[in-house]
């Protein structure tokens, strides 16, 4: 560790400098008024994790009332408040903003050689906007005594129109977020074009980076379509004009259309920073440049790019054209190989690799494992004919869950892990790590394999009650939730243990080739003190081992980029 | 960056970026009103009958000043634009951007003006006579005030922007090289104008 960065890190004490202040922890103050990406990124990383235990635990109480067919744990109505908090929360405050504002905030400048976002001081105010977001939404929950919204948090109209509890509190909660996120975006975008280092061309970018500037775009694009779909339903409300309003001559259908049309793309926002972080893990990890770097790349634009028209998937069975439905069934069959792509190229990469099975990779492995039931599911939904059976049961709920928490989930647990080193200068267990990942990883196909069964059999979701036939199969899913959030636990534990506890980190444990391993850990306020010069690839090792791949000018040059 | 790179250049990188991000947030701006011309599209095929009878009810004069004076409140901060930027006269800057500022303020006035006089006929969303009409109707007023009262909202934020602008020339915080902020200023200006440019031949000139 240089000079520079040990008068800052104040060495003595041993968190890093942008947990402390003049050798204190700082204060909320020096967090709420700082630009800084990295400090921005932990201000992220304290709600959103926050939120995600609430919404599990949200989960958990709706899994205790499936424990038997006449369950007396929660009202009905209750339990329809508590799925559409656990999806808005989930959705809107944990998976959207999750890896760009976490991760993406303290390593994008750092990965791309910047001083820092294009737009610091926006960046905190998107932070600003996040909290101002998310406290609406809560105050939806106690708010004039109605309690928070029960209509699931797609926020269907013409339902969302006449339940009187508080929709509006959530439908503006979201649109704040939306903002939020549209600005994130924008950030994001303008950075990757405008700070990088000399020499970091965009073939040069880890993949990391090209997944969170793919989703920027995404962001950028869908999202206020959501907002103005969420202003709708506002105006709606309150002056009644009429456009879903079916008494009134409005079609519910195209509230529909315009909330699928930010929506679908939005799954995409959640999945494409996390196939990012996958991208950086499995070379890193297997001792060997990425197999075809270049289809990684272009495949996240092209997901992006076709996965943003195929939003009538979710409306095979709500009445629009049959014309309608077959197109979108063939867009979203045509999504499914750029994804494959990437699962092939993973997978290719290990191959003659040098294989380092730790809880980083682990995680991704786990990742590519749920991803793909997730995906193969996702193209029984998007047949016209099997989606008819499937529709609306636990079987869409259980692909949703091994699309989404099997990969965006994975995907930010595998990065808490492998960014935990230069992120806290310290280390977790790594026997405990791998031990919570077996957990998680058995609970989750336990818990969410059994929905796509129940699914299959006809379980309809949504339902606080079921047929008695399918209370066996119920409980099952209950253990196995049980059994996952004690993995969820033991992972969080260990984490926090190791920021309080855990031995010092070396710079670079893994042997990384991008950037952020060529910088003290955790890395100074200024991350580099010189501007870095890159001349080959990310995943270029010079360590002896891998790379058989690399371009012949990369094999010759040394890497330069120096802190 | 080394301290060999002159300032200018960086306060060149300074101007990229914001003129980048600005386009951007007008990207995400038009995809806002998109939705909405989503919805008069489907509607407008849908009842396409109504939707002519209730443009009649529009008045076309109104309509027509607006767009004008819209039209010239582009111009005006253009013209203060130049005038800073080219001619380094920051009083007649300072003229056109007020101008632009009172055309703008011009508009609201003859939208309140068009409001009124239909709220005096009990046409607006949720009045009785409204809701006697058509279906076709019903929504042609539902997005006729939704998407003018967007639109307007967004000439409002255009004023203070530009007030803003103003306020940063008058005290010599925008210098003639160092305008990016005002441009950007008049870039969302201009967006503003180009709605209207659409809203208008949507609402008061179909036949």
């Amino acid at each position: 560790m240089d000079a520079h960065s040990g008068d800052i890190a104040a060495p003595h004490h041993h968190f890093p400098w942008y947990t402390t202040s003049e050798g204190k922890p700082a204060g909320l103050r020096g967090f709420l008024t700082s630009t800084n990406h990295k400090r921005i990124g932990i201000l992220y990383m304290v709600p959103i994790l926050s939120f995600f235990t609430i919404a599990v635990i949200l989960g958990v109480l709706m899994r205790i009332q499936m424990l038997s067919p006449d369950s007396k744990f929660l009202t009905g109505t209750l339990y329809n408040q508590i799925f559409t908090l656990h999806g808005v929360i989930m959705v809107f405050l944990v998976v959207i903003p999750g890896i760009p504002t976490i991760f993406g905030n303290f390593f994008i400048p750092i990965l791309i050689g910047g001083k820092d976002m294009a737009f610091p001081r926006l960046n905190l105010f998107t932070w600003y906007l996040y909290m101002l977001g998310a406290v609406i939404l809560l105050v939806s929950i106690v708010a004039l005594g109605k309690g928070p919204a029960d209509t699931g948090w797609t926020f269907y109209v013409p339902y969302s129109l006449r339940t009187t509890v508080n929709v509006p509190f959530a439908v503006f909660g979201v649109f704040i977020l939306g903002m939020s996120s549209i600005l994130t975006g924008l950030n994001f975008v303008t950075t990757v074009h405008m700070e990088r280092a000399p020499g970091m061309k965009f073939s040069r970018l880890p993949l990391s980076i090209w997944g969170i500037y793919a989703t920027a775009w995404v962001q950028v694009l869908a999202t206020p379509v959501i907002g103005i779909t969420m202003v709708l339903i506002l105006v709606e409300r309150i002056f009644g004009i009429g456009v879903f309003d079916p008494t009134k001559g409005g079609d519910p259908l195209l509230y529909q259309h315009l909330f699928w049309i930010y929506s679908h793309p939005a799954v995409y926002i959640m999945i494409l920073p996390a196939m990012g972080i996958i991208s950086d893990i499995f070379p890193v990890f297997s001792r060997k440049n990425i197999f075809g770097y270049k289809t990684i790349a272009f495949s996240s634009l092209a997901i992006a790019s076709v996965g943003s028209l195929v939003w009538g998937h979710h409306m095979y069975v709500s009445g629009q054209s049959d014309t309608a439905g077959w197109i979108f069934s063939l867009l979203t069959f045509l999504v499914a190989v750029p994804s494959a792509i990437k699962v092939f190229n993973w997978v290719a990469t290990l191959y003659k690799g040098s294989i380092r099975m730790d809880a980083p990779f682990l995680y991704a492995l786990g990742f590519i494992a749920l991803f793909s039931i997730g995906g193969l599911t996702g193209l029984i939904l998007g047949a016209l004919s099997t989606d008819v059976h499937t529709h609306d049961t636990y079987f869409v709920v259980g692909h949703f869950h091994y699309v989404i928490f099997g990969g965006m989930g994975f995907g930010l647990f595998a990065a808490l892990h492998y960014w935990f080193p230069k992120m806290w200068g310290r280390m977790y267990n790594e026997k405990t790590a791998v031990v919570a990942f077996i957990i998680l990883f058995v609970g989750f196909n336990v818990f969410y394999m059994t929905m796509l069964i129940l699914g299959w059999a006809g379980m309809p979701r949504r339902y606080y009650s079921y047929l008695p036939q399918f209370t066996d199969l119920q409980r099952i899913a209950t253990y196995g939730s049980w059994i996952m959030v004690g993995g969820l636990a033991l992972m969080f534990g260990n984490l926090l243990h190791g920021f309080l506890r855990g031995k010092k980190a070396a710079d670079n444990p893994w042997g990384g080739a991008t950037l952020e391993w060529q910088i003290p850990s955790p890395p100074a306020e200024h991350s580099f003190t010189e501007t870095p010069v890159i001349t080959r690839g990310p995943y270029v090792f010079t360590d002896g081992n891998g790379d058989g791949h690399g371009k012949k000018e990369e094999h010759e040059q040394q890497p330069q980029h120096k802190r | 960056m080394s301290s060999s790179h002159s300032t200018s250049a960086d306060i060149q990188g300074e101007g990229v970026r914001a003129r980048l991000g600005l386009w951007l947030f007008l990207l995400s701006e038009i995809l806002l009103f998109g939705g909405m011309f989503l919805l008069y599209a489907m509607y407008r095929y849908k009842y396409a009958p109504d939707f002519h009878a209730g443009s009649q009810e529009l008045s076309r004069f109104d309509g027509t000043l607006n767009t004008i004076v819209l039209l010239t409140s582009s111009l005006t901060v253009v013209v203060a634009l130049h005038s800073l930027h080219v001619k380094h006269n920051v009083r007649r800057t300072a003229i056109f951007l007020a101008a632009t500022i009172a055309l703008g303020l011009t508009f609201l006035v003859v939208k309140s003006f068009e409001w009124t006089a239909k709220f005096e006929h009990g046409l607006y969303p949720g009045a009785k006579f409204l809701l006697s009409q058509s279906h076709g109707l019903i929504l042609f007023f539902g997005l006729y005030f939704t998407m003018t009262g967007l639109h307007a909202l967004h000439v409002m934020v255009g004023m203070g922007v530009l007030s803003g602008v103003l306020n940063f020339v008058l005290r010599g915080k925008i210098t003639p090289d160092h305008v990016t902020i005002m441009e950007n200023g008049a870039l969302y200006w201009h967006l503003v104008d180009i709605i209207w440019i659409f809203l208008f031949p949507l609402f008061y000139l179909i036949t």
